[in-house]
């Protein structure tokens, strides 16, 4: 029989809850990647809120080693503050450049990312060295432990997006802007922007409130 | 070179996992070498390895959770065997191995058992119901199963090369630290569930997205069928739970790996923590395993009883009640360690409460066969056995939830018989029913109905003979994972709890015996409409098996039980369908081998990790991600089935299907 049958209202509405709109059938690509993409972007948050709440719980214990107002240097955080939220504003760029598909401004919005995503983990990567380096590595306290898992954490994810990042730019170079492309695009950004809400998470409850003397 | 791997890995002296691992390995062999001396290599990859088809990665998934069920049946049958001679006596396991054989029991039947299974389901029969072609990511959806694959493949490595965990099936620190165990078993077990649970988690989210998005014409959200409500519960907590497993174990990876200290007892780790942040995931966990399990119960349910489901609204209410609910009650799992008793009475009350939302399950179920025209097909079998079991585990649940209970129960025996009782009685027989009921609509012939009940007997019968003695030496104060005892008082009821162990034996034997039967019979069995059971929604609506794009057409959906109604109003017509549809092309998604691939690169990086071989774990990252551009470079991810295909293969099941509308309601 074909699906196309039709019904009379008789079924249509048994518990009497009035008249429903109708689902006008499945989403197209574009809606379902994206929506996917924050499903998964909800879980990874999930995963860092409990990286969030392991630091809560250990970082107070220092075990005789420092405290996090000795270690934290403001002046740098701010400077990777500065360079994550710009790179944001640049990513943002580039997503509208992939929209009106021009590919300079798309090139040159994502090289920017890019280089201030660099910026930002190579001054991360300074601060672990230089810590590790005074005997305050990660396995010198559970505050430590703590303190390098969340923030590493979140530097893992920004060092894959910038591998992504690398692997978008060189999709537009092959393959130019087509559909599937610019999905893949919306969800890079998506990603990096979440970084960045996460980083403002990481700045405010390590840097700002471990800070203070 | 090789880390830590060298040949004292392998067990020599230990003859039970050799031999095991001996047969296994014979068997896999034996296998392999069939397939490709008759030639089935190429089909096998080109139809099933490659598979993104929905249908056929359901259909892998559940070989994979039936596979396993083996191997954990397997440990279940050891353990039983020496508590039952290990009375006064070190019995025939020393204690390093039977501490491996529960651990392995608890966390295969939990990952790569329970978990599978009813991803299987779902992913076989969600996208049949809510009438569309394929899940939301098809290719993804390959790579999940894949990567479950791999976390299988590593835990039954460690039987023959290496260990595995001797800690429980959640390794709780400082047992599973460095300094308590040493070796690769706690690995072995946090890198399997590491990558497997990768896999879930995209399963979860592919399947969220396909049920929030992807739904054909009409079908609203409160007119889904139940199953499709528990997919949707189920893979929210997965998508809101796993995660903080995949946190909690990499916690303990860094703490084993590079010295930290989340969970040791020296610089300021914290054990606690890792118990709030396990059993939040853990607790999730258990109703992620038995919501699907009551979807499938509300479907066989409501065919069986040939009456819509009843209460469907307070139904869907309950579903989501329990998704909420199952987050606020992890701590109920460690009432005994001091959290006081206001926090205890708070856990204590949530974990009642969730009594509530299942208890109106169980009246929805009663009442649909109230006043049905009650078929007692096997499907329906396990539904009741479902009930009458499940019941007795839910009182006992009640039971333990009262902390001052929970203060003599906690992990004896008592507890043990609570949570096989849940899980055996909901989600196994669930997996039973599902398997019995959608298997004809998998492959397009109905399984032997008479080893289906003699399967079903045994498993109900043995399940009580086993475990309600556990019950009771619970009661008489035996703890759990005891590898000898000397209370004289404990012996008679293991022994009972030995003899249920085998007549559970015969029932899964009776079930492969079925399996085996039906195949050879498949042509007497055949299902030829793809509607075996009079079923009411939309799978039962395109031919067993479906084609590859399952429906030729988006079906318009006007109200619950849809087929139901399509069946009915053509009856009313006196009609089969005489209009003259215009057949369209339809475009699938290609097959890809990324996710075998994939996953081939995760089992050479988790088994390098386990063993310290730093090298293959760069090697298999760095194909991991090559994989990954590789896939990302492909320019044709879809092709195109024309129009004349889809009218010839659509015609043959409108033939099929012309008397069946004279018989609807009348089976």
């Amino acid at each position: 029989m074909a699906m196309t049958a039709t019904l009379e209202q008789a079924h249509a509405d048994p518990h009497h809850i009035g008249r429903v709109s109708e689902n006008p059938g499945p989403a197209p690509k574009r809606i379902v990647t994206a929506y996917g993409f924050w499903i998964f972007l909800l879980s990874d948050i999930v995963m860092f809120s409990c990286f969030f709440a392991a630091y809560a719980v250990l970082s107070g214990q220092t075990a005789g080693g420092p405290k996090g107002s000795e270690i934290f240097d403001q002046r740098n955080v701010a400077i990777e503050t500065v360079c994550l939220l710009f790179s944001s504003f640049t990513c943002g760029m580039a997503s509208i450049a992939a929209d009106v598909r021009n590919r300079l401004w798309f090139y040159l919005g994502m090289a920017v990312t890019c280089v201030l995503g660099l910026i930002f983990l190579a001054i991360e990567f300074n601060e672990f060295a230089d810590l590790v380096a005074r005997g305050y590595g990660p396995s010198r306290s559970a505050f430590l432990t703590a303190f390098f898992s969340l923030v590493g954490c979140h530097g893992l994810h920004v060092s894959a997006g910038v591998l992504w990042l690398l692997t978008m730019m060189a999709q537009v170079f092959a393959k130019g802007f087509r559909a599937d492309v610019l999905r893949r695009m919306m969800c890079f950004a998506l990603f990096w922007h979440a970084l960045d809400i996460i980083w403002v998470g990481v700045f405010s409850v390590v840097y700002l409130l471990g800070g203070g003397t | 070179m090789l880390g830590k791997l060298d040949w004292s890995a392998i067990p020599f002296d230990q003859p039970i996992p050799l031999i095991a691992g001996g047969v296994v390995l014979a068997a896999i062999l034996a296998v392999l070498i069939w397939v490709v001396v008759k030639g089935h290599l190429p089909y096998l990859w080109h139809e099933w390895i490659t598979s993104v088809d929905h249908k056929r990665i359901g259909v892998m998934y559940i070989l994979l959770a039936s596979v396993m069920l083996l191997r954990g049946g397997s440990d279940a049958i050891m353990m039983r065997i020496q508590q039952a001679v290990a009375y006064q006596s070190q019995g025939y396991l020393p204690p390093e191995h039977y501490n491996q054989i529960f651990s392995a029991h608890g966390t295969i039947m939990i990952f790569f058992v329970a978990m599978p299974f009813v991803i299987g389901l779902m992913n076989l029969v969600v996208p049949l119901q809510l009438g569309v072609r394929d899940v939301a990511f098809p290719t993804l959806n390959s790579v999940g199963f894949w990567l479950t694959a791999t976390g299988a493949l590593l835990v039954n490595l460690s039987l023959v090369i290496g260990e595995f965990a001797r800690t429980g099936w959640l390794a709780f620190p400082p047992l599973s630290e460095l300094s308590y165990s040493p070796g690769v078993g706690v690995d072995y077990y946090a890198w399997s569930l590491q990558i497997s649970g990768v896999g879930t988690l995209v399963a979860g989210i592919n399947l969220v997205t396909t049920v929030l998005k992807l739904r054909t014409k009409g079908m609203n959200y409160l007119r889904m069928p139940m199953f499709c409500w528990t997919t949707l519960a189920s893979n929210l907590l997965i998508v809101a739970a796993f995660p903080i497993l995949t946190a909690t174990l990499a916690m303990l990876l860094l703490d084993r790996y590079l010295g930290f200290h989340f969970f040791t007892n020296e610089a300021g780790g914290n054990v606690m923590m890792f118990m709030n942040l396990i059993w939040a995931w853990g607790h999730p966990e258990v109703y992620i395993l038995v919501l699907p399990a009551f979807g499938v119960y509300s479907e066989v349910v409501s065919t069986f009883s040939s009456k819509p489901l009843f209460g469907y609204r307070s139904m869907v209410l309950a579903t989501m009640a329990i998704c909420i609910i199952s987050f606020m009650v992890w701590l109920h799992h460690f009432f005994t360690m001091g959290a006081g008793p206001d926090v205890n009475a708070i856990f204590g009350i949530a974990s009642m409460i969730i009594a509530v939302p299942t208890g109106v399950k169980i009246y929805n179920w009663l009442f649909t066969m109230y006043g049905g025209r009650i078929r007692f097909a096997t499907p329906m079998l396990w539904s009741v056995g479902f009930m009458v079991t499940f019941i007795i585990g839910g009182l006992t649940g009640v039971l333990v939830a009262v902390p001052p209970a929970d203060f003599m129960l906690h992990n004896s025996m008592f507890l043990v018989a609570h949570f096989h009782n849940v899980i055996i009685g909901g989600v196994l027989f669930a997996a039973f029913a599902g398997f019995e009921y959608w298997f004809p609509k998998a492959f397009g012939f109905r399984l032997d109905e008479r080893w289906g009940k003699v399967g079903f007997w045994f498993t109900f019968v043995g399940f009580w003979v086993t475990f309600m003695p556990l019950y009771i030496a619970g009661m008489l104060g035996m703890t759990r994972r005891m590898q000898h005892y000397d209370v004289a008082e404990w012996r008679p009821w293991m022994l009972v709890a030995a003899f249920g162990m085998l007549l559970l034996t015969i029932g899964v034997l009776a079930q492969i015996t079925q399996l085996v039967v039906s195949i050879r019979n498949r042509e007497a069995l055949r299902d030829r409409t793809g509607d075996p059971w009079d079923g009411r929604s939309l799978e039962w609506a395109t031919s067993s098996p479906p084609p590859v794009f399952n429906f030729a057409f988006y079906p318009d959906v006007r109200g619950e039980d849809p087929y139901w109604a399509l069946k009915q109003h053509a009856k009313e017509q006196q009609l089969g369908d005489h209009s003259e549809p215009e057949y369209q092309d339809i475009e699938m998604p290609r097959n890809s081998p990324t996710g075998f691939v994939c996953a081939f690169f995760a089992t050479v990086m988790g088994f390098a990790l386990i063993w310290h071989i730093w090298w293959m774990v760069i090697l298999g990252g760095v194909g991991a991600f090559a994989t990954f551009v590789v896939f990302a470079w492909r320019d044709h991810d879809e092709y195109v089935i024309p129009a004349a295909e889809v009218e010839r293969i659509d015609r043959l099941n409108i033939e099929e299907r012309r008397d069946l509308v004279s018989l609807a309601g009348t089976l």
